[in-house]
């Protein structure tokens, strides 16, 4: 047993999936997937850093009804990302039957976190 | 013109209450008991004792019965079926009208469906197995005071269950010591922590001290963080008042959430409660000291089943459900029909999973289970397979006993939590690739390696003592 590790300074966290490493291209795409498989309503959110804590970011656009398609998906997303350098972009799933979020995940997120 | 005419004396209760012809009206309460009769006394007997007892019946003839009309009162046994595998016993289906029940009141239905009929001489045994609320009683009380969907809008987290962790030791800590331990839970990635139910305010920690320096630990891991934080302040108390002004300070401190006993503190000061946190916009949780005590026995007491309708009834947001897999009892199937009925908008009949009535909770919110009780990294494949993302899973020893400590244990949990629901996402089946999922993720979170080397081996498989009816055939 190795001995006792400090545990290091707090980091900012922000949504599902932020204790694992940055999720890769290819992990992305399957999240997507499931979130368009579950018949949610993908929608892309983005803000600065520092106004991350409040429940509202910025709209993308309008969630965008009906997609299915990831790649569609995945292009409104990098569109968002070139268009707002230094913001985290988040993806998140309107599930309609629950009027609540199915998910919500970081895509890009800003070096500081 | 008046039939009937007074005969003073004892008749059988079957003359009266036995109805099999009877079918139940939508608005009726229905009830489910498993009756075990004292020898020679017949079936039909022994129900239509119970419904009796438990409705408008006493031991023996009064004039005053004359004075109402004791057939639209009286609750009516109206079927007899055996319980699997057990010649001794059989279960009386009760159907009760509406108007015997104060409205919004579960106070008064356990009154009448569990009061004197349970010391009943004629019955050997008796056990509640469930009730069927009718939606128009249901239409008459609170419910939760928030809900799962409020709930997750409220604290931010979507698309995963929550994470929790007890703090321990349950007794003795000082409240600037506790606090610490709160804020290495929190800044180690869990959502809540909570105090332990035998904490109210006892001389080694007043509550008012606890609640103080707990919620600075809260307010510090929520800004270093980012993320939504709170700590279950447990305003159980010895009254009512005392409770409430709990409450009120946990408020001015910008608690979200709070915490209460039900059983031990009772209905009543549970929906008084329930009511102030709707108001107030605090979202409470609910433990359930004592609930083995009433629902373990198969043979005798209240299923679970029916403590959780009457708890979403009431007013809870979080409930202790069980955790299948850890250190207390809990069969697979039954557990998930209660958190079904904590969760679920409609829960159709089920004998498999114990349910015996359909139970329509229409717009009533919902109540989050809460997993609770020897459970720790290994588990947390089987409790995503098994909850799903509305739960809470609460590892007290699995965060706190960590051999880095309270953060190293809620960062291994997070992590844990996380890669299983990534890997579900995936389409991968998480309890069977359980180990691979884990071990992949420990790849990247040296703490959750460290946790899964410290409890690899503990195990607690012991039988489950109150099996399923159903499974014993």
């Amino acid at each position: 047993m190795p001995e006792v590790q400090p545990y290091k300074a707090t980091e900012r966290r922000n949504e599902t999936f932020s204790y694992l490493p940055p999720l890769t291209p290819d992990k992305i795409r399957r999240q997507i997937q499931y979130l368009v498989n579950q018949g949610w309503n993908p929608s892309i959110e983005h803000t600065e850093p520092e106004k991350a804590f409040s429940h509202y970011w910025y709209m993308w656009k309008l969630p965008f009804f009906g997609e299915t398609s990831v790649e569609k998906i995945l292009a409104e997303l990098e569109a968002c990302h070139r268009a707002n350098q230094g913001h985290h972009i988040r993806l998140v799933g309107y599930d309609n039957y629950a009027q609540s979020l199915g998910t919500a995940f970081i895509v890009y997120r800003s070096g500081n976190r | 013109m008046a039939e009937k005419t007074y005969q003073a004396g004892v008749k059988e209760y079957r003359k009266t209450y036995w109805t099999p012809d009877y079918v139940p009206l939508d608005t009726d309460l229905l009830a489910c008991f498993k009756v075990v009769a004292q020898a020679g006394v017949p079936p039909e007997e022994a129900a239509a004792a119970v419904a009796a007892e438990s409705s408008t019946g006493t031991w023996t003839t009064v004039w005053t019965d004359l004075l109402t009309d004791l057939d639209y009162y009286k609750g009516r046994a109206y079927r007899i079926e055996p319980v699997p595998g057990d010649p001794s016993a059989f279960y009386a289906f009760v159907a009760y009208p509406i108007d015997l029940f104060e409205e919004g009141s579960v106070v008064n239905v356990l009154t009448s469906l569990v009061g004197n009929v349970f010391g009943f001489k004629a019955i050997r045994s008796l056990r509640l197995e469930d009730i069927r609320f009718p939606i128009a009683y249901v239409k008459t009380c609170g419910g939760p005071p928030h809900g799962i969907q409020v709930e997750r809008d409220k604290l931010n987290k979507y698309g995963r269950g929550l994470l929790g962790c007890t703090i321990k030791p349950k007794l003795g800590l000082s409240a600037k010591n506790y606090g610490r331990a709160v804020y290495e839970c929190l800044r180690g990635g869990l959502d809540f922590t909570k105090d332990d139910e035998n904490i109210n305010s006892q001389p080694f920690m007043r509550w008012r001290h606890r609640f103080e320096f707990v919620m600075e630990a809260v307010h510090k891991a929520q800004a270093e963080t980012g993320e939504r934080k709170g700590h279950y302040l447990n305003v159980t108390a010895a009254t009512c008042e005392d409770m409430l002004e709990r409450a009120e300070f946990a408020k001015e401190l910008g608690a979200p959430i709070i915490m209460h006993d039900f059983l031990t503190g009772g209905f009543a000061a549970n929906t008084t409660l329930a009511n102030w946190c709707r108001r107030n916009g605090v979202l409470l949780h609910i433990h359930r000291a004592m609930h083995a005590v009433i629902d373990r026995n198969p043979y005798h007491g209240i299923h679970f089943r029916v403590l959780t309708k009457c708890l979403r009834l009431s007013g809870g947001d979080h409930l202790h459900s069980g955790t299948v897999v850890g250190k207390l009892e809990g069969d697979r199937e039954a557990t998930i029909g209660w958190i079904d009925l904590m969760r679920e908008s409609f829960v159709p009949e089920n004998r498999g999973r114990g349910v015996f009535f359909d139970q329509d909770w229409g717009s009533m919110p919902g109540t989050i289970p809460v997993a609770s009780g020897g459970i720790h990294v290994w588990h947390m494949p089987a409790l995503v397979a098994i909850f799903g993302d509305d739960a809470c899973f609460q590892f007290g020893g699995g965060t706190l006993g960590h051999p880095w400590g309270n953060a190293a244990g809620a960062s291994a949990n997070r992590v844990a939590l996380e890669a299983c629901v990534e890997a579900r996402n995936d389409g991968r089946p998480v309890e069977r690739e359980g180990r691979e999922i884990l071990t992949e993720a420990a790849q990247h979170s040296p703490e959750l390696k460290i946790a899964m080397e410290t409890w690899k081996e503990i195990k607690f498989e012991f039988d489950t003592v109150d099996k399923l009816d159903a499974q014993k055939r």
